[in-house]
């Protein structure tokens, strides 16, 4: 299945019932160099737009939210000595943690790639 | 960003010359400042550190205090010794209130017949009018609106200034010199605000952009946005106003009782001097202290400081990451109690308490010129 997209600058790869979550390039590219990612607890239960992780560039600490309810099944443990892989591959080996979906409706809201890039495009006019 | 729209910002003489420099441009102190160039806070801070910086802090406040009892009217309002002040040489100080707390830290230089004082951005709407008060029928105080101000700070700022302007090869750390850089005529101080050797360079706005161009045309020189500037601060202790330093806090619990002589400590004769000499004498109750966080969790202001597994003892001022210490630094003010350094703490970072020490202050050493 192909990657989806949110309005805050998420992605989401779905295999199955699981989420692999990270942060857009656009996002990264606007943090600036990460020095600190604080990912989720693995086995935590989330509600959609619940805190998941945290983000933190230079100037300030950002809410990465999860996209979708459900649980946390792995963290990307990388990040804790390596938090610019979040900038060097936002949307691959960057990414922040999977989630066991347990709405799929949910997921039906997301944007694909085309129109977030149009929504990008929105967002700078 | 913040509450300031674009149309009360105002601009600083260089703003064309930022722009073109790929800056990207924030409201600060009600002015639309560079927090960061392309290069990025991170490497904007190293190349400081390595080589250097060229900083506009054009937004700062600029004020001559003329006549022979401009020394006796500034001591009015602040602590330090300003009479006792050389001609040529400047000095860090604060302005004071009646309740002892800090209402802006500045710096006073003499050139000779008259003060050069530089003051906050943020502050200069508070601090100005004090001045003009307190000089009343003593000094007379001219606030400059037609000077841009520029720092070059790093190990190679020296070697880059003293191509343009010889004589600063020689000045020692918080001397100045009235000279000529490209052919205008600038006021130099050997002073900054990162704990690097550099210079502070007030010139007219109707040539700030050649001469800013003649600096940063060097190839050790890189551009340096605000959120380096903080970065390089911090590392070098230094206190932000309105972060470390406000209306409540003393310059004793700040940890500026070096800024006080004895001869006006043992005169008194400066708003808040019943408190100040207090806390002199029996200590203050709180004091401002360095923190390294363990691990890699930046502890920023407003963060809880406790005792391990304890009660509250005081707060993070200012805290981030600090790219030359490689990891999290931080400082605040805790109960004197535990202001040793060496001491354990715990900072309250959302919903982990990590763990920290009390270190002493500066986290990169300061590398100022003697001369």
């Amino acid at each position: 299945m192909a990657t989806k997209y949110t309005k805050e600058h998420e992605w989401i790869d779905i295999d199955g019932d699981i989420g692999t979550v990270g942060i857009t390039d656009h996002a990264q590219e606007q943090l600036g160099e990460l020095v600190y990612v604080e990912v989720p607890d693995v086995g935590a239960t989330l509600e959609q737009g619940d805190e998941a992780c945290v983000v933190e560039s230079v100037k300030a600490a950002s809410e990465v939210y999860a996209p979708c309810s459900g649980e946390i099944v792995e963290a990307n443990e990388e990040l804790a000595d390596q938090p610019t892989l979040v900038n060097e591959h936002a949307e691959g080996d960057g990414w922040l943690f999977k989630i066991r979906i347990s709405d799929m409706t949910e997921i039906d809201e997301f944007m694909d790639e085309a129109e977030y890039k149009e929504f990008l495009k929105e967002l700078d006019e | 960003m913040g509450q300031d729209t674009e149309q009360n910002l105002k601009t600083v003489p260089l703003a064309d010359f930022h722009r073109r420099m790929g800056s990207k441009m924030v409201p600060f102190a009600g002015y639309e400042m560079p927090v960061q160039y392309p290069a990025g806070i991170i490497d904007e801070h190293r190349h400081t550190r390595e080589k250097a910086g060229l900083f506009d802090v054009s937004h700062m406040g600029q004020a001559w205090l003329h006549g022979t009892g401009a020394a006796k009217a500034l001591e009015k309002l602040v602590p330090g010794d300003v009479q006792a002040l050389p001609s040529g040489s400047g000095r860090y100080t604060m302005i004071t209130n009646d309740a002892g707390g800090i209402v802006d830290d500045l710096i006073v230089t003499n050139w000779g017949d008259k003060l050069f004082i530089v003051v906050n951005a943020s502050r200069k709407h508070v601090d100005l009018p004090m001045i003009a008060d307190a000089s009343s029928g003593m000094a007379e105080l001219e606030i400059i609106e037609d000077r841009a101000l520029i720092a070059l700070q790093g190990p190679k700022a020296a070697a880059v200034v003293s191509g343009l302007a010889p004589v600063c090869a020689t000045m020692a750390f918080m001397s100045a010199v009235e000279t000529e850089i490209s052919g205008i005529k600038c006021h130099i101080t050997r002073s900054g605000y990162t704990g690097e050797d550099g210079f502070e360079i007030s010139m007219p706005v109707s040539d700030a952009e050649a001469i800013t161009e003649a600096l940063a045309g060097h190839d050790d020189v890189m551009p340096i946005g605000l959120g380096a500037r903080d970065t390089l601060r911090l590392e070098a202790g230094l206190c932000l106003y309105g972060n470390d330093l406000d209306e409540e806090t003393s310059p004793i619990e700040a940890g500026l009782a070096w800024t006080i002589s004895k001869r006006r400590r043992e005169a008194g004769d400066f708003p808040g001097a019943s408190r100040i000499l207090g806390e002199l004498a029996d200590g203050a109750k709180r004091r401002r202290v360095g923190i390294l966080p363990e691990g890699r969790a930046p502890a920023r202001d407003g963060t809880a400081i406790h005792a391990p597994g304890g009660d509250a003892i005081g707060t993070v001022t200012s805290g981030g990451f600090g790219p030359s210490v490689g990891g999290p630094v931080a400082m605040g003010y805790v109960s004197t109690d535990h202001a040793t350094a060496g001491t354990a703490l715990e900072l309250a970072v959302r919903k982990n308490m990590v763990p920290a020490s009390i270190v002493k202050m500066p986290f990169q050493p300061h590398r100022y010129f003697k001369g």
